[in-house]
């Protein structure tokens, strides 16, 4: 039985990266069919880091992924650390509300967020609403539900009395947030802001609805390039980025054993302690 | 007590992004695309659609259902393993789900293409060549592929807490191996199964870009007609009204869901 | 920080003098590749005038992004009826041919069109036929459109995905005029279309590149400017006029309201005029120039193309779409709409999903009912105990 859904579980995983191959393969192709492969070389490669206007749309993702993980991180950290506080039944609603996002089907936020511009375009009299300040609005409004989730089960898992310590020892509420609750909920700080900007980053739903002519990014102009013939050199981009988001997984994940390692120690820590005591 | 305040600026931004686009929706639903007048005109106008909407639901459930058989026994099986392979694992399970997902639909459609790339291979072996695209199988496993990941992760996050002495209890009162899971593991998992089901379903059925892709004119989901009354035809009552619709169709799958599983949604994200 | 604020793109109100945003159609110019002129590029070097180039794959969805607003384009490149509907909505600004000096080189019989009567808004970038495009390997010889509807050829036809195009090719093969705005004939059309769409594969636009040129489909209605690229890839496809008809067009360069940079977009509808450029982009391209001077500089092959310059026979059978009135534009895209998302099946997808939900009723209420059962068990069990 085990040794069966060992072997179940390698050929999922194989079947889960049979088309990024595939892309791989073709990013190193002379050709530009994927299903044939004509010869090995770099030269898309090259090919990519010339062209100007794939770069500025590779440049336009990181911009928006960044501005926005960075603003809903803030915003949702201070959100967590409030909902934390709230009574229960308030708790309950607001979390709920907060799911909507996540819930909602892209193409329904991507609309609803559309329309709201197109609402307040009609109540500005003007035509050109959408760019890159609806984009990036956009973009913090999906994130934030992804930072707060992130946030939320460090502050439950927090020891509630270390927070009245740090009161209790002359802190103010202010200092208090900023040496006991910050440092304890990091780990679920930094994972949700990674997660967002991987979510931005990679985001085509939404941004295809709210985006304006001025400021493109690449998974809307991706979609652009995929009711023309596609130019190779896109298969380059996919195998660096590839390599980019490996390497941010990586790192990732070496956060997580560090603070898994730290709260082990600390653990023993504080039972060394408590058996001294 | 001040704590509370520091969650003020998020609320305001939730009103006005999340909580007004909402209104916004109904607001074009409900109103005539030329007159601007209260209408039921487009909520109505969706009955001719009826067969699509039936088809985008039963193509996202057969999607959610084969992701949950797959699914499961890979999500057992690294919640078997040790932590940090455990960890490596759902990296590996993760990192899909991160690259564009345009171009991996894209690769699909290069490798099942009656020219592509699994047929120029039957053809040199010398077999006939398979329809393998553009028919709802294809969509079924484009839907299949690029949400598994978001059935793989709830699953083994719920069953890697499932607490060991359980499994050792229910050993100890001599159950065998197919007992212990029909017993303890599988009712612990349902949490996990009905999250993985509804992270699947969802994205499923309102996806447009998959059956544009894999499909044929004969396989237009719900997110093709919305997307289409956005972009090509304008006329974003209808696509409001669609949109409205599909909102209130997943919450109510949800709401189901939600009953039978009796979780409160506190949970946090998939946290280790 | 502030490598953060010099990143931050300046917000789309202030006019810059040296920048324009172009919106063409998909493979429209010619960029250099092939050993071709990067037109773009020479635009820039001459003018020093910078292009923001973006691209649209229909009239449709060009007039729906200039409706829905949310962005400012200086210049864009609709069809002639496209162009009639524009100026009847007031959305095009008239030219300042002061600007545009070599608009002598036009041909006279591309000044006075029936869609820019008065030569105010519009300036004729290349014109050409619709016809059809079928791949010699598979395909017999074809004379008409209905080989559009040849069962043979089930699930390797394609089709245009504009409406107009689209009811334009069934108009023909039913003989009516290409501009008809009858409710009846909307609906034969319309009709004729639905029984085409089990053969269709697809219903494409720029996509039909890659599908005729890897034999992954064999019929295409398409332009006779992307045949000619086409053709360079596989030699095996041919192009047809077909009997009953075709569709003869003009792509024409306008300015819309709402733009940033008039005096940048005027100075690249003169460039475009200049019978050099002209000359060499459509070389490339493969559609014709409305400038007679321009085809000292192509190709000789390609400046004597039947295709690109049919004869005087086999012009007359062309005929040209006009702007058709709100109403009935609405009437054809609803019908274009109901053809593209018609589906046979609802009887199978009725009896299917009730019958799954009635299983889904059965089970809730069978575990329910086994759920009561255990609690009064355990019930039971705890009241014999006490």
């Amino acid at each position: 039985m085990k040794k069966f859904s060992r072997v179940f579980t390698v050929l999922v995983f194989i079947f889960l990266y049979i088309p990024m191959i595939v892309l791989l393969v073709a990013s190193f192709n002379t050709g530009a069919d994927v299903a044939v492969f004509k010869g090995f070389t770099f030269s898309q490669y090259g090919e990519f880091f010339r062209d100007d206007s794939l770069l500025r749309l590779l440049r336009n993702s990181v911009v928006i992924a960044v501005l926005s993980s960075l603003l809903a991180t803030v915003l949702g950290t201070m959100a967590a650390v409030g909902i934390h506080s709230m009574r229960a039944r308030m708790r309950r609603l607001v979390l709920s509300a907060t799911n909507i996002p996540m819930t909602n089907p892209d193409i329904v936020t991507g609309v609803s967020l559309a329309l709201l511009f197109a609402f307040f375009g009609h109540l500005l009299r003007t035509n050109s609403v959408l760019g890159f300040w609806t984009l990036l609005i956009a973009h913090i409004t999906f994130n934030l539900p992804y930072v707060i989730l992130s946030v939320m089960p460090k502050l439950a898992q927090m020891d509630p009395d270390l927070e009245e310590a740090a009161l209790d020892l002359g802190c103010t509420p202010m200092q208090a947030l900023r040496k006991v609750i910050l440092p304890e909920i990091m780990p679920g700080v930094v994972s949700g802001a990674l997660m967002a900007f991987t979510m931005s980053l990679d985001d085509f739903v939404i941004s295809y609805f709210v985006t304006g002519s001025g400021f493109v990014t690449l998974p809307v102009e991706i979609y652009n390039y995929t009711k023309k013939p596609i130019p190779p050199k896109i298969y380059a981009l996919f195998s660096l980025m590839f390599a980019a988001i490996l390497l941010i997984m990586v790192g990732m994940n070496l956060l997580q054993m560090r603070d898994a390692t730290n709260r082990r120690s600390r653990v023993r820590l504080i039972g060394r302690s408590e058996n001294a005591n | 007590m001040k704590n509370k305040l520091l969650s003020a600026p998020y609320l305001v931004w939730m009103v006005i992004f999340t909580i007004i686009p909402l209104g916004v929706v109904f607001y074009y639903a409900l109103t005539d695309s030329l007159t601007g007048h209260f209408t039921l005109a487009n909520l109505a106008g969706m009955g001719t659609y009826l067969p699509i909407i039936l088809r985008s639901i039963w193509l996202a459930f057969l999607a959610a259902l084969i992701c949950l058989v797959i699914g499961y026994p890979v999500a057992y099986c690294i919640a078997q393993a040790s932590p940090t392979r455990q960890r490596f694992y759902s990296m590996l399970v993760m990192l899909p789900m991160c690259m564009s997902f345009l171009l991996r639909t894209l690769a699909w459609v290069s490798l099942l293409e009656d020219t592509g790339i699994i047929n120029n291979f039957l053809r040199l072996i010398g077999l006939t060549p398979l329809p393998l695209i553009r028919n709802n199988g294809a969509v079924v496993l484009g839907m299949v592929y690029n949400y598994l990941p978001y059935m793989i992760l709830p699953l083994y996050t719920v069953i890697m807490k499932i607490d060991r002495r359980l499994v050792e209890a229910a050993q100890d009162l001599g159950c065998n191996s197919a007992k212990v899971f029909q017993k303890v593991i599988l009712p612990l998992s349902v949490p996990g199964i009905i999250s993985g089901i509804t992270m699947v379903f969802v994205p499923a059925v309102s996806t447009f870009y998959i059956s544009q892709k894999l499909g044929s004119p004969g396989t237009t989901l719900i997110g093709d007609v919305i997307e289409s009354q956005f972009k090509a035809a304008y006329n974003p009552n209808l696509g409001a009204a669609m949109s409205l619709f599909l909102m209130v169709l997943i919450f109510l799958c949800v709401g189901a869901m939600n009953r039978f599983s009796g979780t409160d949604g506190e949970e946090g994200l998939m946290a280790p | 920080m502030v490598l953060l604020a010099a990143a931050l793109p300046v917000p789309a109100r202030a006019a810059d003098n040296g920048t324009i945003t172009v919106y063409n159609w998909g493979q429209y110019i010619s960029d250099g590749t092939d050993g071709s002129l990067d037109v773009l590029a020479e635009f820039t070097k001459r003018t020093g005038i910078k292009v923001n180039y973006l691209t649209y794959d229909s009239n449709e969805s060009l007039y729906t992004k200039l409706k829905t607003g949310g962005s400012t384009y200086d210049l864009i490149i609709p069809s002639d009826y496209m162009i009639g509907k524009l100026i009847s909505e007031d959305m095009l600004e008239p030219l300042d041919f002061q600007n545009i000096p070599n608009y002598r080189n036009i041909d006279q019989s591309f000044r006075n069109t029936a869609y820019d009567p008065d030569n105010t808004y519009s300036v004729p970038y290349t014109w050409g036929t619709t016809g059809l495009i079928y791949n010699t390997k598979y395909v017999d010889k074809v004379t008409s459109w209905k080989a559009l509807w040849d069962k043979r050829y089930a699930g390797k036809i394609l089709m245009f995905d504009n409406c107009r195009d689209a009811f334009g090719i069934a108009e023909l093969i039913q003989g009516y005029s290409l501009n008809t705005e009858s409710t009846d004939e909307f609906r034969s059309v319309s009709y004729l279309l639905m029984q085409q769409k089990p053969l269709v594969q697809s219903y494409v636009m720029d996509q039909i590149f890659d599908k005729m040129e890897r034999g992954e489909a064999w019929l295409a209605p398409y332009y006779a400017g992307d045949y000619l690229t086409m053709a360079k890839e596989n030699p095996d496809l041919a192009y047809c006029f077909p009997e009953e008809g075709y569709n003869l067009f003009i792509d024409a360069m306008c300015i819309p309201k709402g733009c940033s940079n008039k005096a940048g977009a005027e100075a690249f509808i003169n460039f475009m005029c200049d019978p050099e450029i002209s000359g060499k982009n459509l070389d490339y391209l493969g559609y014709s120039t409305p400038i007679t001077a321009a085809k000292q500089y192509m190709d000789p092959e390609m400046a004597n193309s039947p295709v690109a310059y049919p004869d005087a026979q086999t012009l007359q059978r062309g005929s040209s779409y006009n702007n058709l009135s709100t109403a009935a534009s609405q009437q054809m895209d609803s019908l274009w709409l109901s053809v593209k998302t018609s589906g046979s099946d609802t009887r199978r997808y009725l009896i299917t999903s009730c019958a799954v939900i009635a299983l889904l009723l059965l089970g809730a209420v069978v575990l329910r009912f086994r759920q009561k059962r255990r609690k009064a068990r355990r019930c039971r069990k705890w009241h014999d105990k006490t």
